[in-house]
């Protein structure tokens, strides 16, 4: 294991495989993340995105290839140092996965009370602070995960995957859910992480508008691999053929859609 | 030899379960030795399992010790040995029923409750986001329901055995027509500390397999409500069956010969 330098990729994915019984779901991805960088992926739904950033985190094995961040192999660590590593990382989940025991900032402080050791008044005004960038009143703060609407739910779980600062953040679908205007704010924020926190972001989206706002580049996944990997702007005149089906969402093309008529 | 490969899957299947679940144990009983500790949580937890269970494990105490006394002077009145009811309601209260009956409430009121819990958090992703925010999921989820099945359960057995007791007493002493005093002096004569020590070393017991149950199977629900559904029946009947394997065995340790 050799000293990160500028060039290490501050996440590697090097022939990721998972499969789920006789289901193979990735079949050797490959992705390289440089720090500070902010990747987008795009894929059919059901293409294994969301197993791809479950994977990165431990809470799936993959069953082959190797996860690297900062250069060190993490796909096999287990116990107190995949919590380590965890600390670093920010996680906004696809169906938000907010705690139904716990209100709303406290949900957004969890890991500040537990890493840090704030103290509860520090961690609370931490976390109406984050719920504001969302676009959260302070009263929302008190209330429990159940008694918001999806699109609020989404925001609180992004305040809380931002809420210790952490060096990499996954996304997986932060607009999905939300009105227009929202989904701009959101996307802002995303950018805003990167730019100013410098935060090393991999975020998943359908949503072609919000992947070109945020992304320095896309990788589009399909059929358990990185078919395409290129800077934003080069999405348009990428010439490979799953590309263009799916940023102009065409139903005729090479990816073909299991439905019947 | 066909009909063997069923047989032999059904096995192979039963000993795969068994060593998961002895793993899971295994892993849960060393995060319980472990720091950090989450004693806030530990308390509510007592609070839940403790506490709210006082009601249902009174009501059934009561009915019991008094069922105990009625049932036991039918019988001993033929042989006019009406004297042993005190006897046998304190010793079967103590050693047997107090601790089972208990046991098998609280596997109803709690194992369910803690598998539908651990079990929603598991499907609706609630357990991975546990993960990413630097907490241990068995240290934050599973220790204190452990901590706090194996502490309350002894208190609410021993309370359980004083109200089966009074409510034998009641039945005697108002139905029976015993003398108040003689009933509880004979309550005491044959009652020894290992009587009531045994009771109390199931319930720590019963307290371990009814939340283990419980969080085991609620872990490892998966499917939606479908699946949070069946954790919940699996960790009812499985903790209720293990209750009373676990009781014939420690019974055998300590009694038998
Ligand atoms: N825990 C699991 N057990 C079995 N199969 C799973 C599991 N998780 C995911 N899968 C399968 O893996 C495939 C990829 O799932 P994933 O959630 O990664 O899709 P996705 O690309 O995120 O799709 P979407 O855009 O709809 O969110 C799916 O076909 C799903 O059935
Ligand atoms: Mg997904």
């Amino acid at each position: 294991m050799s000293a990160p330098t500028d060039k290490t990729p501050k996440i590697e994915l090097r022939g990721l495989k998972k499969s789920f019984g006789a289901k193979t779901v990735l079949d050797g991805v490959d992705l390289k993340v440089g720090t500070g960088e902010s990747v987008v992926v795009i894929g059919g739904s059901g293409t294994g995105k969301s197993v791809m950033l479950k994977c990165i985190l431990g809470l799936l094995w993959p069953d082959g290839g190797s996860i690297l961040i900062d250069g060190a192999d993490v796909s096999a660590l287990s116990g107190r140092a995949r919590e380590a590593r965890n600390a670093r990382i920010g996680m906004l989940f696809q169906g938000s996965a907010l705690f139904d025991s716990l209100t709303v900032w406290e949900n957004v402080a969890f890991a500040l009370q537990r890493r840090s050791g704030v103290s509860k008044p520090e961690a609370r005004n931490i976390a109406l602070g984050k719920l504001a960038q969302v676009g959260l009143e302070a009263d929302v703060g008190a209330l429990s995960p159940a008694e918001l609407s999806g699109g609020m739910q989404k925001r609180v779980a992004l305040a809380r995957a931002i809420a210790t600062d952490p060096e990499i953040v996954f996304f997986d679908e932060p607009t999905t859910g939300l009105d227009p205007i929202m989904g701009d704010i959101i996307n802002r924020l995303i950018v805003d992480c990167v730019r100013e926190l410098g935060a090393t972001a991999v975020s998943i989206t359908h949503d072609m508008a919000s992947a070109r706002r945020i992304a320095d580049r896309i990788a589009m996944l399909h059929d358990g691999r990185i078919v395409w990997d290129g800077p934003a702007g080069d999405i348009e005149s990428s010439g490979n053929a799953f590309v263009d089906q799916f940023i102009h969402g065409r139903a005729e093309g090479p990816i073909e859609m299991a439905v019947r008529r | 030899m066909n009909f063997l490969a069923p047989i032999g899957r059904v096995f192979i299947g039963f000993l795969v379960a068994t060593g998961r679940l002895v793993a899971f144990a295994a892993l849960s009983v060393s995060h319980c030795l472990r720091p950090p500790f989450y004693g806030r949580s530990i308390g509510r937890q007592m609070i839940q399992i403790g506490y709210f269970s006082l009601p249902v494990v009174g009501l059934t105490a009561i009915f019991t010790g008094m069922v105990l006394a009625l049932q036991s002077y039918t019988g001993f009145a033929r042989l006019n040995a009406e004297s042993a009811i005190a006897t046998v309601v304190v010793l079967t209260m103590t050693r047997e029923l107090g601790p089972v009956l208990a046991g098998l409430m609280v596997a109803g009121r709690v194992g369910a409750a803690i598998a539908a819990e651990i079990g929603t958090m598991r499907v609706t992703e609630q357990i991975d986001a546990l993960a990413t925010l630097s907490t241990d999921p068995y240290k934050y989820l599973i220790v204190p329901r452990l901590v706090a099945g194996v502490i309350t359960l002894p208190i609410l057995v021993l309370i359980a055995d004083i109200i089966g007791v009074f409510g034998g007493y009641v039945v005697s002493v108002h139905s029976l027509e015993f003398n108040a005093a003689n009933y509880l002096k004979l309550t005491w004569q044959f009652l020894e500390p290992l009587d009531v020590v045994t009771g109390l070393v199931k319930a720590a017991v019963f307290g371990f397999l009814v939340t283990l149950m419980g969080c085991y199977h609620g872990f490892h629900s998966r499917g939606g409500a479908q699946g949070v559904g069946a954790a919940a029946t699996n960790a009812v009947v499985s903790s209720s069956v293990l209750i009373l394997a676990a009781n014939y065995m420690i019974t055998a340790a300590f009694f038998g010969t």
